[in-house]
């Protein structure tokens, strides 16, 4: 029961609206939309929330509790059989996709700050079209181009698994990561480039010394941005690696599809397993990782 | 890059015009010879394929009416000042940022299709609250069953949505409202007069992005059903079967059919703002 300092704390919803009600403050009376919006919030919250629930209480069921009455219940003893079971499933894909994820990330954010570079500020001739076409790279379905893809993989002798996949990646992620660079160049004084360029610095040379200290903020949200979609992807995985040597997602998909069909502790264990590299990117960089979602979004 | 995308492009369309479905010609080993057109007529006269194309329009109209109604309401409540405004907006927010694969897991037992004694998921959290009527078999069924599974899409991309819209209302300028409230009109009359016609942009955009997801739609139905199960088929699932049959002809050809309907759809839009981009 303390006196509420204005601050948007978790801790103040969770409170709920009633405990702030001091009797004889006229500030904000009682009325239908208000209540009604906060009802809608509230109600949404629960249906939003209601998967969590079931996935971290089905992780934790030992099998006898496992029956269709009880689905929704509380176990009636945790135990961390499940975790275990499929932490030793999934750790080697989880591995796998660190040593994927990871190179695929950096070399896809540097390729797209110089791509960017050039094409905000080098400009030639044709370059908006050229910035068109690969805006469109970005909406392409993958499925138009797998068949050649797989081929060239193929011809080329590239393992498949992890080496297959970070090409991919890398490929794949230079049109949005190009977008975000571009944009956000777009936004950095013209000057500061020009007088790099008087000074007799060659194209190069600015990007090194200049551009590419000032491009930190950007780098963060295309990282997190590579990060999130190479380790949440699911098509090029299943298309270019098997279960011996590809990523979590495969796995996981393999393991809740798999033999253990019926155990859904194990399989629910293993999402969780699998989604909290990402949950904390989420949790600990939340506000870039909403600033790359809105860099995903096209706006030109 | 270019070579990645149009080369490939370029290629996949040479695939789709032969003859090739079978592993021998997949490896080089048999030959393969053109055919033309003859693959895309017979996909799209086939009663299977018409029914992914008709899955797929069912699944993006389900999935876009209920990403932008629900995204764009928590948005229009939460960009009034509301208490623990961050705390809602990051729960809306963080199905986001988990794979379609890792929940795909959770809702595959929460759109179980068990009835009755043996029902789990939501149709035994409808049993228990007395909504029977509300129990039905989800996925399994053949017309509607790809309905289903846009229901986990829209949990998980609904916040972005509202992340959208909500940067729709707080990129408009104060002054425009302040305008409209001096001119006397109500709060109703400034939303419909003067905030929603500012976001018409924001929303073109997310229909643009939500749209050529959905297009794209296959971690969820392959982690929730299966890829062969006829129920949820859509082009994309097609096209991996295809491929794990080798049948590279169909399956090139089924990629270009969805390249054709996304470049329909997304060309105007790039058009439209590269022409804005110029003229600034």
């Amino acid at each position: 029961m303390t006196t509420a300092v204005p601050a948007p704390a978790p801790a103040d919803v969770a409170a709920g609206r009633p405990v702030r009600t001091p009797e004889r403050r006229p500030v904000q009376r009682f009325s239908v939309g208000r209540t009604l919006r906060y009802a809608i919030l509230l109600f949404s919250l629960v249906i939003v929330l209601i998967p969590v629930y079931v996935l971290v209480v089905t992780s934790f069921k030992g099998p006898g509790d496992a029956s269709a009455a009880r689905a929704w219940a509380l176990p009636q003893l945790w135990t961390t059989e499940n975790w275990v079971t499929a932490w030793q499933t999934l750790s080697p894909a989880i591995w796998r996709s660190v040593q994927m994820v990871v190179p695929a990330s950096i070399i896809s954010a540097f390729l797209g700050s110089m791509n960017g570079f050039v094409l905000s500020r080098w400009s030639f001739r044709g370059a908006n079209i050229v910035f068109t076409l690969i805006l469109f790279g970005m909406f392409i379905p993958y499925q138009a181009v797998m068949i050649p893809l797989l081929q060239l993989l193929l011809g080329l002798d590239i393992p498949s698994g992890i080496p297959s996949l970070i090409l991919v990646h890398v490929i794949y992620g230079i049109p949005i990561t190009t977008l975000i660079f571009r944009n956000y160049y777009e936004s950095v004084p013209k000057e500061l480039i020009e007088a790099a360029r008087v000074d007799g610095a060659g194209m190069l040379r600015t990007y090194f010394s200049v551009v590419l200290p000032i491009s930190v903020p950007s780098f963060v949200v295309v990282l997190i941005w590579q990060f999130t979609s190479a380790w949440n992807d699911f098509l090029f995985a299943v298309f270019f690696s098997s279960s011996q040597n590809g990523p979590v997602t495969l796995a996981l998909n393999n393991l809740a599809n798999g033999a253990l069909l019926q155990n859904y502790g194990v399989s629910m264990s293993g999402a969780l397993l699998a989604s909290l590299p990402t949950l904390l990117v989420y949790i600990i960089l939340g506000k870039y990782f909403i600033g790359g979602l809105m860099s995903g979004s096209v706006k030109g | 890059m270019a070579v990645f995308v149009y080369g490939f492009i370029a290629l996949n369309f040479q695939t789709s015009f032969t003859d090739s479905h079978t592993a021998q010609q997949a490896n080089g080993v048999a030959p393969s010879a053109f055919v033309g057109l003859e693959n895309y007529f017979a996909l799209l006269g086939s009663e299977a394929f018409q029914h992914s194309l008709k899955n797929l329009v069912l699944y993006t109209a389900v999935f876009l009416v209920g990403t932008m109604v629900i995204g764009f309401v928590w948005a229009w409540i939460l960009e009034r000042p509301t208490k623990g405004e961050g705390f809602f907006r990051s729960v809306y927010l963080f199905p986001m940022a988990v794979s379609f694969i890792a929940s795909g897991v959770v809702w595959r037992w929460l759109l179980n299709s068990n009835q009755g004694e043996s029902a789990l998921g939501l149709n035994r959290l409808f049993q228990i609250v007395g909504l029977d009527f509300l129990q039905n078999p989800w996925w399994n069924n053949v017309t509607w069953g790809i309905a289903a599974i846009a229901i986990p899409a829209i949990w998980q991309l609904s916040g972005y949505v509202m992340a959208l819209f909500l940067a729709g209302f707080r990129g408009i300028p104060d002054e425009l409202r302040e305008a409209g409230r001096i001119d006397g009109a109500s709060e109703w009359q400034l939303y419909r007069h003067v905030i929603f016609p500012q976001l018409s942009p924001v929303a073109l955009s997310a229909l643009i992005i939500i749209g050529h997801m959905s297009l794209k739609a296959f971690d969820l139905i392959m982690s929730i059903s299966k890829p062969s199960n006829y129920q949820t088929k859509v082009p994309a699932v097609d096209m991996f079967v295809f491929k794990s049959s080798y049948d590279y002809a169909n399956a090139a050809a089924v990629g270009s059919i969805l390249l054709i309907i996304v470049a329909v759809l997304i060309i105007p839009y790039l058009v439209h703002t590269s022409r804005k981009e110029g003229g600034r």
